[in-house]
Protein backbone atom coordinates (compact mmCIF):
# COMPACT_ATOMS: atom_id res chain seq x y z
CA UNK A 1 0.00 0.00 0.00
CA UNK A 2 2.85 2.50 0.90
CA UNK A 3 4.56 1.51 -1.91
CA UNK A 4 1.61 2.14 -4.50
CA UNK A 5 1.37 5.24 -2.67
CA UNK A 6 4.83 6.12 -2.92
CA UNK A 7 4.92 5.01 -6.42
CA UNK A 8 2.70 7.29 -7.13
CA UNK A 9 4.25 10.42 -5.75
CA UNK A 10 7.41 9.57 -7.43
CA UNK A 11 5.63 9.51 -10.70
CA UNK A 12 4.45 12.97 -10.65
CA UNK A 13 6.90 14.33 -9.11
CA UNK A 14 8.71 12.70 -11.93
CA UNK A 15 6.78 13.63 -14.85
CA UNK A 16 6.38 16.96 -13.30
CA UNK A 17 9.90 17.99 -12.95
CA UNK A 18 10.48 16.49 -16.47
CA UNK A 19 7.93 19.10 -18.12
CA UNK A 20 9.82 21.73 -16.06
CA UNK A 21 13.35 20.27 -18.06
CA UNK A 22 12.10 21.16 -21.15
CA UNK A 23 9.56 24.12 -20.71
CA UNK A 24 11.98 26.14 -18.27
CA UNK A 25 13.09 29.51 -19.43
CA UNK A 26 16.71 29.11 -17.26
CA UNK A 27 18.80 26.44 -18.20
CA UNK A 28 19.89 26.64 -14.29
CA UNK A 29 16.43 25.61 -12.90
CA UNK A 30 16.39 22.70 -16.43
CA UNK A 31 19.43 20.94 -14.86
CA UNK A 32 18.07 21.56 -11.90
CA UNK A 33 14.64 19.82 -12.03
CA UNK A 34 16.59 17.66 -13.87
CA UNK A 35 18.46 16.55 -11.11
CA UNK A 36 15.01 16.33 -9.49
CA UNK A 37 13.30 13.94 -12.06
CA UNK A 38 17.08 11.35 -11.71
CA UNK A 39 16.39 11.26 -7.55
CA UNK A 40 12.43 10.25 -8.48
CA UNK A 41 13.39 7.77 -10.94
CA UNK A 42 16.00 6.47 -8.67
CA UNK A 43 13.13 6.01 -6.24
CA UNK A 44 11.10 4.56 -8.85
CA UNK A 45 13.68 1.83 -9.75
CA UNK A 46 14.03 1.43 -5.84
CA UNK A 47 10.37 0.81 -6.07
CA UNK A 48 10.73 -2.00 -8.40
CA UNK A 49 13.38 -3.63 -6.35
CA UNK A 50 16.14 -2.55 -8.17
CA UNK A 51 18.59 -1.21 -5.54
CA UNK A 52 22.08 -1.24 -7.17
CA UNK A 53 20.39 0.77 -10.30
CA UNK A 54 19.21 3.35 -8.26
CA UNK A 55 22.45 3.76 -6.50
CA UNK A 56 23.81 4.20 -9.64
CA UNK A 57 21.54 6.50 -11.22
CA UNK A 58 22.28 8.72 -8.27
CA UNK A 59 26.05 8.33 -8.03
CA UNK A 60 26.47 8.75 -12.00
CA UNK A 61 23.16 10.96 -13.35
CA UNK A 62 23.01 13.17 -10.12
CA UNK A 63 26.52 12.88 -9.10
CA UNK A 64 28.51 13.51 -12.57
CA UNK A 65 26.13 14.06 -15.44
CA UNK A 66 24.13 16.57 -14.21
CA UNK A 67 26.69 18.83 -12.79
CA UNK A 68 28.74 18.46 -16.16
CA UNK A 69 25.47 20.05 -17.38
CA UNK A 70 25.51 22.71 -14.75
CA UNK A 71 28.84 23.13 -15.48
CA UNK A 72 28.53 23.98 -18.99
CA UNK A 73 25.48 26.10 -18.45
CA UNK A 74 27.13 28.37 -16.01
CA UNK A 75 30.59 28.29 -18.13
CA UNK A 76 28.79 29.35 -21.59
CA UNK A 77 28.06 32.79 -21.53
CA UNK A 78 25.02 32.59 -23.68
CA UNK A 79 21.93 34.63 -24.41
CA UNK A 80 19.73 32.02 -23.50
CA UNK A 81 16.69 34.19 -23.71
CA UNK A 82 17.53 34.66 -27.53
CA UNK A 83 17.59 31.10 -27.76
CA UNK A 84 13.87 30.57 -26.25
CA UNK A 85 12.78 33.15 -29.21
CA UNK A 86 11.40 30.27 -31.69
CA UNK A 87 9.51 28.24 -28.69
CA UNK A 88 5.83 30.10 -29.81
CA UNK A 89 6.58 28.37 -33.51
CA UNK A 90 7.58 25.08 -32.63
CA UNK A 91 5.34 24.44 -29.51
CA UNK A 92 2.63 23.10 -31.29
CA UNK A 93 4.36 21.20 -33.83
CA UNK A 94 5.68 19.68 -31.42
CA UNK A 95 2.60 19.03 -29.05
CA UNK A 96 1.13 17.37 -32.50
CA UNK A 97 4.26 15.53 -32.82
CA UNK A 98 3.90 14.22 -28.87
CA UNK A 99 0.52 13.55 -28.57
CA UNK A 100 0.62 11.31 -31.91
CA UNK A 101 3.65 9.68 -30.13
CA UNK A 102 1.74 9.45 -26.87
CA UNK A 103 -1.42 8.13 -28.65
CA UNK A 104 0.84 5.37 -30.42
CA UNK A 105 2.42 4.26 -27.35
CA UNK A 106 -1.24 4.37 -25.83
CA UNK A 107 -1.87 1.37 -28.04
CA UNK A 108 0.91 -0.61 -27.88
CA UNK A 109 0.63 -0.41 -23.92
CA UNK A 110 -3.45 -1.35 -23.79
CA UNK A 111 -2.71 -4.08 -26.99
CA UNK A 112 0.53 -6.43 -25.43
CA UNK A 113 0.87 -9.44 -23.55
CA UNK A 114 3.49 -11.53 -22.20
CA UNK A 115 3.79 -14.27 -24.60
CA UNK A 116 3.09 -17.46 -22.81
CA UNK A 117 7.02 -18.88 -23.12
CA UNK A 118 8.13 -15.89 -21.51
CA UNK A 119 8.70 -17.08 -18.31
CA UNK A 120 10.76 -20.04 -19.51
CA UNK A 121 13.47 -18.28 -21.79
CA UNK A 122 14.59 -15.75 -18.99
CA UNK A 123 18.30 -15.70 -19.49
CA UNK A 124 19.21 -15.36 -15.74
CA UNK A 125 16.15 -15.56 -13.01
CA UNK A 126 16.18 -13.82 -10.27
CA UNK A 127 17.73 -15.47 -7.82
CA UNK A 128 15.56 -15.41 -4.33
CA UNK A 129 18.60 -15.85 -1.82
CA UNK A 130 20.90 -13.10 -2.76
CA UNK A 131 20.89 -9.12 -2.70
CA UNK A 132 20.12 -7.40 -5.52
CA UNK A 133 23.80 -6.26 -5.96
CA UNK A 134 25.18 -10.03 -5.30
CA UNK A 135 23.04 -11.09 -8.40
CA UNK A 136 23.49 -8.61 -10.66
CA UNK A 137 27.38 -8.71 -9.76
CA UNK A 138 27.44 -12.52 -10.54
CA UNK A 139 25.54 -12.19 -13.98
CA UNK A 140 27.38 -9.01 -14.68
CA UNK A 141 31.15 -10.63 -14.07
CA UNK A 142 30.38 -13.85 -15.56
CA UNK A 143 28.60 -13.83 -18.96
CA UNK A 144 28.60 -10.24 -19.49
CA UNK A 145 31.93 -9.95 -18.58
CA UNK A 146 32.94 -8.82 -22.23
CA UNK A 147 30.27 -6.40 -22.90
CA UNK A 148 31.66 -5.27 -19.74
CA UNK A 149 34.70 -4.18 -20.47
CA UNK A 150 33.67 -2.96 -23.67
CA UNK A 151 31.89 -0.38 -21.20
CA UNK A 152 34.77 0.77 -19.74
CA UNK A 153 36.48 1.15 -23.16
CA UNK A 154 33.33 3.48 -24.17
CA UNK A 155 34.12 5.62 -21.34
CA UNK A 156 37.41 5.70 -21.73
CA UNK A 157 37.03 6.92 -25.55
CA UNK A 158 34.68 9.45 -24.53
CA UNK A 159 37.10 10.42 -21.98
CA UNK A 160 40.06 11.09 -24.28
CA UNK A 161 37.43 12.41 -26.94
CA UNK A 162 36.14 14.81 -24.10
CA UNK A 163 39.70 15.93 -23.36
CA UNK A 164 40.80 16.08 -26.82
CA UNK A 165 38.24 18.07 -28.27
CA UNK A 166 38.30 20.59 -25.31
CA UNK A 167 42.00 21.06 -24.18
CA UNK A 168 44.03 23.68 -26.04
CA UNK A 169 47.24 25.53 -25.96
CA UNK A 170 48.50 28.08 -23.55
CA UNK A 171 51.29 29.82 -24.15
CA UNK A 172 51.82 29.72 -20.13
CA UNK A 173 51.74 25.94 -19.86
CA UNK A 174 55.06 24.91 -18.21
CA UNK A 175 55.48 21.38 -19.38
CA UNK A 176 58.55 18.18 -19.51
CA UNK A 177 60.80 18.80 -21.96
CA UNK A 178 62.48 15.15 -21.58
CA UNK A 179 65.19 15.92 -24.26
CA UNK A 180 66.60 18.71 -22.67
CA UNK A 181 66.44 17.12 -19.26
CA UNK A 182 68.13 14.39 -20.72
CA UNK A 183 71.36 16.43 -22.78
CA UNK A 184 71.59 18.31 -19.14
CA UNK A 185 75.13 18.06 -17.67
CA UNK A 186 75.90 17.91 -13.95
CA UNK A 187 78.68 20.47 -15.02
CA UNK A 188 75.20 23.17 -15.04
CA UNK A 189 73.69 22.29 -11.99
CA UNK A 190 76.40 21.10 -9.80
CA UNK A 191 79.47 22.68 -8.03
CA UNK A 192 81.64 20.90 -5.31
CA UNK A 193 82.79 23.28 -2.81
CA UNK A 194 85.40 23.23 0.10
CA UNK A 195 83.38 24.05 3.14
CA UNK A 196 85.07 25.24 6.08
CA UNK A 197 83.99 24.20 9.67
CA UNK A 198 81.34 26.30 11.06
CA UNK A 199 80.64 28.51 8.22
CA UNK A 200 77.87 29.70 7.72
CA UNK A 201 76.37 29.92 3.85
CA UNK A 202 76.23 33.73 3.41
CA UNK A 203 80.73 33.24 3.73
CA UNK A 204 80.83 30.35 1.93
CA UNK A 205 79.01 31.95 -0.72
CA UNK A 206 76.24 28.96 -1.34
CA UNK A 207 73.59 31.65 -1.60
CA UNK A 208 73.74 33.19 -5.14
CA UNK A 209 72.39 36.96 -5.54
CA UNK A 210 69.34 37.27 -7.27
CA UNK A 211 69.47 38.54 -11.06
CA UNK A 212 69.13 42.29 -11.13
CA UNK A 213 65.41 43.40 -11.22
CA UNK A 214 64.06 44.56 -14.83
CA UNK A 215 64.07 47.70 -15.41
CA UNK A 216 60.90 49.25 -14.90
CA UNK A 217 58.53 50.24 -17.61
CA UNK A 218 60.14 48.13 -19.75
CA UNK A 219 59.03 44.72 -18.99
CA UNK A 220 55.82 45.95 -16.88
CA UNK A 221 53.95 43.44 -18.50
CA UNK A 222 56.00 40.74 -18.28
CA UNK A 223 55.31 38.18 -15.19
CA UNK A 224 57.52 38.33 -12.47
CA UNK A 225 60.25 36.10 -12.71
CA UNK A 226 62.60 36.83 -10.22
CA UNK A 227 64.60 33.75 -9.79
CA UNK A 228 64.66 33.07 -13.78
CA UNK A 229 67.80 34.12 -15.82
CA UNK A 230 67.00 35.82 -19.05
CA UNK B 1 7.05 -5.95 -7.21
CA UNK B 2 4.05 -4.15 -5.50
CA UNK B 3 3.39 -1.64 -8.21
CA UNK B 4 1.55 -3.35 -11.61
CA UNK B 5 3.80 -3.01 -14.82
CA UNK B 6 1.37 -1.32 -17.01
CA UNK B 7 2.22 1.92 -14.06
CA UNK B 8 5.42 1.88 -14.92
CA UNK B 9 5.02 1.50 -18.69
CA UNK B 10 2.61 4.48 -19.00
CA UNK B 11 5.23 6.68 -16.77
CA UNK B 12 7.93 5.64 -18.64
CA UNK B 13 5.87 6.29 -22.01
CA UNK B 14 4.95 10.01 -20.80
CA UNK B 15 8.25 10.58 -19.97
CA UNK B 16 10.06 9.66 -23.58
CA UNK B 17 6.98 11.90 -25.06
CA UNK B 18 8.08 14.88 -22.85
CA UNK B 19 11.60 14.06 -23.59
CA UNK B 20 10.77 14.63 -27.61
CA UNK B 21 8.72 17.11 -26.82
CA UNK B 22 11.69 19.07 -25.60
CA UNK B 23 13.57 18.03 -28.49
CA UNK B 24 11.08 19.91 -30.61
CA UNK B 25 10.29 23.16 -28.02
CA UNK B 26 14.07 24.03 -27.68
CA UNK B 27 14.95 23.20 -31.14
CA UNK B 28 17.88 26.23 -30.74
CA UNK B 29 19.58 25.34 -27.32
CA UNK B 30 21.62 22.57 -27.83
CA UNK B 31 21.83 21.92 -23.50
CA UNK B 32 18.34 21.41 -23.48
CA UNK B 33 18.88 18.87 -26.26
CA UNK B 34 21.08 16.68 -24.36
CA UNK B 35 18.77 17.06 -21.48
CA UNK B 36 16.10 16.01 -23.19
CA UNK B 37 17.80 13.15 -24.41
CA UNK B 38 18.75 12.26 -21.20
CA UNK B 39 15.35 12.06 -20.37
CA UNK B 40 14.52 9.78 -22.93
CA UNK B 41 17.38 7.42 -21.91
CA UNK B 42 15.89 7.33 -18.33
CA UNK B 43 12.35 6.19 -19.67
CA UNK B 44 14.00 3.46 -22.01
CA UNK B 45 15.87 2.56 -18.29
CA UNK B 46 12.79 2.69 -16.42
CA UNK B 47 10.92 0.69 -19.44
CA UNK B 48 14.04 -2.16 -18.98
CA UNK B 49 13.80 -2.16 -15.17
CA UNK B 50 9.97 -2.59 -14.91
CA UNK B 51 10.28 -5.34 -17.48
CA UNK B 52 13.12 -7.08 -15.25
CA UNK B 53 11.50 -6.86 -11.99
CA UNK B 54 8.05 -8.09 -13.82
CA UNK B 55 9.43 -11.48 -15.32
CA UNK B 56 11.95 -11.95 -12.54
CA UNK B 57 15.00 -11.31 -15.39
CA UNK B 58 17.98 -10.33 -14.31
CA UNK B 59 19.75 -9.08 -17.73
CA UNK B 60 16.95 -5.92 -18.11
CA UNK B 61 19.16 -4.23 -15.31
CA UNK B 62 22.58 -5.55 -16.93
CA UNK B 63 21.21 -3.83 -20.08
CA UNK B 64 20.15 -0.82 -18.19
CA UNK B 65 23.51 -0.74 -16.56
CA UNK B 66 25.13 -0.51 -20.16
CA UNK B 67 22.27 2.11 -21.15
CA UNK B 68 23.48 4.03 -18.62
CA UNK B 69 27.22 4.22 -19.53
CA UNK B 70 26.32 5.48 -23.24
CA UNK B 71 24.62 7.96 -22.13
CA UNK B 72 26.95 9.14 -20.00
CA UNK B 73 29.55 8.91 -22.53
CA UNK B 74 27.48 10.21 -24.69
CA UNK B 75 26.57 13.29 -22.28
CA UNK B 76 30.42 14.00 -22.28
CA UNK B 77 30.78 14.30 -25.56
CA UNK B 78 28.08 15.87 -26.33
CA UNK B 79 29.06 18.90 -23.79
CA UNK B 80 32.84 18.89 -25.22
CA UNK B 81 31.27 19.72 -28.65
CA UNK B 82 29.04 22.29 -27.38
CA UNK B 83 31.97 23.91 -25.24
CA UNK B 84 34.60 23.83 -28.67
CA UNK B 85 31.70 25.05 -30.96
CA UNK B 86 31.02 27.93 -28.46
CA UNK B 87 34.28 28.89 -28.28
CA UNK B 88 34.55 28.81 -31.90
CA UNK B 89 31.30 30.70 -32.95
CA UNK B 90 29.89 32.15 -29.67
CA UNK B 91 27.07 30.96 -29.79
CA UNK B 92 24.98 27.58 -29.21
CA UNK B 93 22.39 27.53 -31.60
CA UNK B 94 21.28 24.86 -33.38
CA UNK B 95 20.48 26.21 -36.90
CA UNK B 96 24.21 28.21 -37.03
CA UNK B 97 25.97 24.46 -37.19
CA UNK B 98 24.44 24.20 -41.21
CA UNK B 99 27.68 26.54 -41.84
CA UNK B 100 30.00 23.83 -41.20
CA UNK B 101 28.74 21.78 -44.24
CA UNK B 102 31.27 21.23 -46.71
Amino acid sequence: MIATIGFYVFAVILLASATMVVTARNPVHSVLFLILAFFNAAALFLIAGAEFLAMILIIVYVGAVAVLFLFVVMMLDVNFAELREGVQRYAPVGLVVGLILLFELGLVLTGWHFAPSAAEIRMSPTPTALSNTAALGNVLYTRYIFLFQLAGLILLVAMIGAIVLTHRERGTARRQRIGRQNARQPEETLAMLNVALGAGIDEIGILRPLPDPAPVGAESHALPHAAEPH
Amino acid sequence: MPVGLGHYLAVSAILLVLGVFGIFLNRKNVIIILMSIELILLSVNLNLVAFSASLGDLVGQVFTMFVLTVAAAEAAIGLAIVVVYFRNRGSIEVEDVTMMKG
